[in-house]
């Protein structure tokens, strides 16, 4: 039995033992979508490193990238003539642009100009047009899960240790931070009387669900840990999170989300070492293992690497940036149209900033997620504005 | 009302004389407190306890234990609901309160601290790059860290163990309703101050002190940024916040109009540390200051403003003073406060006509939370939505310690706020300033149950290191154990040797099993251990609605 079938009838076979989650089987293939959250602000500058401009080398003395060096395999990678990737990510995300499963969007973000963390990051969550007054229970992507028909059509998970509001308002999404899974707390004997114990109450697909899950993650961890004839010790970190999300994300879930945080570098960011780069050098490393856990199914995934707002384009009094405006999202996946950097752009130079200090907004981002799931999974346009009412989606041609 | 109205206030007057003759002896002090002897049965007033009584005390408190249920039966229902709604001192015991103030934020005024941390903050930036400011910027980050801790284990411990049980409730419920995140600036140094001198007086007062006590803190004016609203450099966070979080609640009516015009009010009221500003002679008597909080005359806009079409003359800090007079007074702040307080109480859709009757309470008694409490414990509705709300975090831990542990005094609070933040209702831990949600909805995700039910595990069979010494200096080898608490009044001591909680207790066979549902039941007859057993109990949905 592959691991894959053992999932599938090792479900049933819980269920046998008196599980009464309501379990539901995916189809094995089809479209998948990962949203990484990196709250904080990162500091998107320093990834995506415009080395044409030498206003950049002029207002960051201590924090610029130095130009790529063709006879160094250490430094920047030239990506095209304006733009080069962080040496932290070049040989993780640097190879996967080379295979043209990545692609960049620079000058994107919101229309928020609060510059507030957690503003910011509601309002991405929420997705909802600015002005309006919020709906709180209504995540983007609780509604992207709703329109796909949620568990039946494309069954959703947030790896976090509670629902993101991203999740807000969808039908039971299931949520685990894949941190720290060990053994499970209980053995299937104690998971079924747990969930007796609610069979009848309103909660009990929902506690019926969380056992479960627990005991399939670490069911599916100690198998893939036999079947990879690797040692899976070294993964430590996002890394062997990244890891167990692509075995769910690749055997039984659809959309999923994660967040990451220690982005927000006022103080000592690093240049080509340092905070800033051991995250991305983190960040990268996990991205890379995620695409190759999903195996096959790579190729029918897409990932957007995301942050609330991008940093300040010049470097403060202590060696870090402060809370900007536009940042630099990310998608991967093994079929997207990658090696590029796509969407409206501007030179680089202090006439172009936004405020005289950010990169402006010149992509919308939710006119670039609404186009890239209309592309996914071939929504309607009435099903699209469900997910983002009143905004155009904007088709960047990667899917 | 029914039968038991009038039960109730027979028994308010049975033990009400009782009650008298108690308090004479200690009612001189500022400590005076509800009478804390443990009653013989013969004394009880409510020889049988049904499930609505389980129940309602539930709600009213934090949670059963010993004390609380013989207190109930002691003095009956409105009788017990108006020692919690008198504002009581908070009766610790005394490890408990031993613990309480040997803390380092019972003895120094932290709004002193405040020009000493900005001072330290400044030196320190000023050191320049490298190991030694980093290393002197962490001792000052581990300080505040440290008290910040201490104010939620504060907070935590009385949570726990004050038979002032209402009012720890009000704490709790005002501190996340004016909610300030620790994570923000300095706050983490304010925290302790902002629970104790700003929310804990007011928590059964009068709505309107309380949200001038928290427009006059400097937490809630860094946190919402006011300290940088300004003449000519406006900032509408406050006034927004004050308006659709605090006081009026979104889409009750206020404009855009409203809230600028509220900015406008609010401008000049901030935090100084240091000395006075020099200000023009005409501008010196509206000066004011209270502590680090300050009204800046020279920062003020003194022009008029109209808030709910009346106008306000520019005047100084009589304007704010007048404004929340004006906002407090709306009816739609009468109805959004009691909606909130029937949202954390009664259901997560409180029944209108109850939000309506406690909306005229507070109409009619100038915002009196005890009585728009008082309005809402006694109400038909309220019995009718009993069993059915959902435990937040808080409830949960609290809860469970409560029952778990009966008064037995631990001495580290640590593991209920690692509880806390595994559950995400880290006490000043909401980045956001719209406070924790109330409903079930946002507590009882997949993950969330499986992690309450780890916590339950993790009190059910041990006591998950709740007894260990958490003010002992670190030692270099192992601690030896922690010298035992005295054992309390009980005869039989609620924790086994082996150091699990016994919960098929006294207070179990007597409030809890005789009204367990079937399910449950079942789920205990299937336990293998007692520490099992227990892990069930406090999984149960039985422990996890109230």
């Amino acid at each position: 039995m592959n691991r894959r079938e053992l999932l599938r009838y090792g479900s049933a076979a819980l269920l046998s033992l008196g599980y009464a989650g309501r379990l539901y089987a995916a189809p094995l293939s089809g479209p998948r979508f990962l949203l990484v959250f990196l709250r904080g602000g990162y500091d998107s500058t320093n990834l995506l490193v415009p080395y044409s401009s030498s206003f950049y080398y002029e207002v960051r003395p201590n924090l610029a990238i130095p130009k790529p060096d063709a006879a160094s395999n250490t430094s920047a990678l030239a990506l095209d003539a304006d733009w080069a990737l962080a040496p932290a990510v070049r040989d993780t995300i640097g190879t996967m642009y080379q295979q043209k499963e990545v692609a960049f969007i620079p000058f994107v973000g919101t229309e928020d100009l609060t510059r507030s963390h957690f503003e910011t990051q509601d309002s991405i969550e929420l997705g909802q047009p600015l002005g309006s007054s919020r709906d709180f229970r209504s995540g983007f992507m609780g509604r992207l899960s709703d329109v796909l028909n949620g568990a039946n059509g494309a069954p959703s998970i947030s790896f976090t240790d509670a629902l993101p509001l991203a999740f807000e308002g969808a039908a039971t999404v299931p949520n685990l931070s894949l941190k720290n899974v060990g053994k499970p707390p209980f053995d299937e004997r104690q998971s079924r009387i747990l969930s007796d114990m609610y069979s009848g109450h309103h909660l009990e697909g929902v506690v019926s669900n969380g056992l479960e899950l627990r005991h399939e993650v670490a069911q599916e961890i100690a198998d893939e840990m036999k079947a990879a004839n690797r040692d899976a010790i070294n993964t430590k970190g996002f890394e062997l999170e990244a890891e167990r999300m692509g075995m769910l994300m690749r055997d039984k879930y659809r959309i999923g989300f994660i967040d990451v945080g220690g982005w927000d570098t006022h103080v000592g960011e690093g240049a080509a070492q340092g905070t800033l780069p051991t995250n991305l050098s983190s960040l990268g490393r996990g991205l890379q293992t995620f695409s190759q856990t999903l195996g096959a199914e790579w190729k029918n995934t897409v990932v957007v690497v995301l942050s609330e707002f991008g940093r300040t384009f010049r470097e403060n009094g202590n060696r870090g940036t402060d809370h900007g405006h536009g940042t630099v999202y990310w998608v991967l996946g093994g079929s997207i149209n990658g090696g590029t950097i796509v969407g409206e752009q501007l030179a680089v130079n202090r006439q172009n900033l936004f405020q005289d200090r950010d990169y402006p907004v010149l992509n919308d981002y939710r006119a670039v997620l609404g186009g890239l799931f209309r592309s996914m999974w071939g929504l309607s346009a009435e099903q699209g504005a469900r997910v983002f009412a009143q905004k155009a989606p904007v088709d960047l041609k990667l899917t | 009302m029914t039968a038991v109205g009038k039960r109730g206030a027979i028994a308010a007057l049975t033990a009400g004389l009782a009650l008298v003759s108690a308090g004479c002896s200690s009612s001189g002090g500022a400590d005076s407190k509800p009478d804390l002897r443990r009653p013989d049965a013969s004394a009880a007033v409510l020889p049988v306890l049904r499930r609505e009584d389980m129940l309602w005390l539930e709600r009213v408190s934090f949670g059963l234990d010993s004390a609380t249920v013989a207190d109930y039966r002691r003095l009956g229902r409105e009788r017990f609901l108006d020692l919690q709604l008198s504002d009581q001192g908070a009766a610790l015991p005394a490890p408990i309160a031993a613990q309480v103030n040997a803390l380092e934020i019972a003895h120094t005024d932290p709004l002193n601290w405040l020009a000493d941390v900005n001072a330290q903050y400044k030196a320190i930036n000023a050191l320049g790059d490298g190991p030694e400011r980093e290393r002197a910027r962490k001792v000052l980050n581990d300080r505040g860290n440290r008290l910040a801790y201490e104010a939620i284990r504060r907070e935590l411990l009385r949570a726990v163990y004050s038979r002032a049980q209402l009012k720890e409730q009000m704490v709790w419920f005002w501190l996340n309703h004016f909610s300030v995140y620790q994570h923000k600036g300095n706050l983490r140094w304010l925290v302790g101050d902002y629970a104790e001198n700003a929310i804990r007086p007011h928590a059964l007062g009068h709505f309107k002190d309380l949200v001038m006590a928290t427009l006059e803190h400097p937490a809630m004016l860094q946190y919402l940024d006011n300290n940088q609203n300004s003449a000519g450099h406006i900032n509408e966070n406050y006034a927004r916040e004050l308006m659709e979080l605090h006081t009026l609640g979104v889409g009750s009516g206020y404009t855009q109009q409203d809230v600028q015009q509220l900015a406008l009010v609010l401008t000049g009221v901030g935090i100084n540390t240091g000395n006075p500003p020099k200000l023009k002679p005409e501008l010196q008597g509206l000066y004011e200051r209270k502590g680090a909080f300050e009204f800046n005359p020279a920062r003020h806009d003194f022009s008029r403003k109209t808030l709910f079409g009346h106008s306000i003359d520019g005047k100084g800090f009589r304007e704010v003073e007048d404004s929340v007079a004006l906002i407090v007074a709306q009816p739609a702040c009468a109805h959004f406060i009691s909606r909130q307080l029937a949202i954390y109480f009664v259901a997560d859709n409180p029944p209108p006509a109850l939000v309506e009757r406690m909306t005229q309470t507070f109409l009619h008694t100038d915002g009196d939370i005890a009585a728009v409490l008082r309005t809402m414990f006694l109400a038909r509705e309220f019995n009718a939505a009993l069993g059915e709300k959902f435990k937040d975090p808080v409830r949960f831990v609290i809860s469970s310690v409560r029952f778990a542990y009966d008064g037995r005094p631990i001495s580290n609070a640590r593991p209920l706020l690692n509880w806390l933040n595994s559950l995400g209702e880290a006490p000043f831990g909401r980045q956001t300033p719209d406070g924790y949600p109330m409903t079930e909805l946002s507590w009882a995700s997949s993950g969330q149950m499986s992690r309450r039910f780890e916590i339950a595990r993790s009190i059910g069979s041990g006591n998950a290191g709740l007894f260990d010494n958490e003010d002992a200096p670190p030692a270099p080898a192992p601690a030896p154990a922690p010298a035992p608490a005295p054992a309390p009044a009980l005869a039989s001591s609620p924790v086994a040797p082996s150091g699990f909680p016994q919960l098929s207790n006294r207070l179990y066979f007597e409030a809890v099993e005789p009204f367990l549902l079937p399910k449950t039941r079942e789920a205990l007859n299937r336990a293998n251990s007692q520490q099992e057993w227990n892990t069930f109990l406090l999984s149960s949905p039985d422990f996890s609605y109230e």
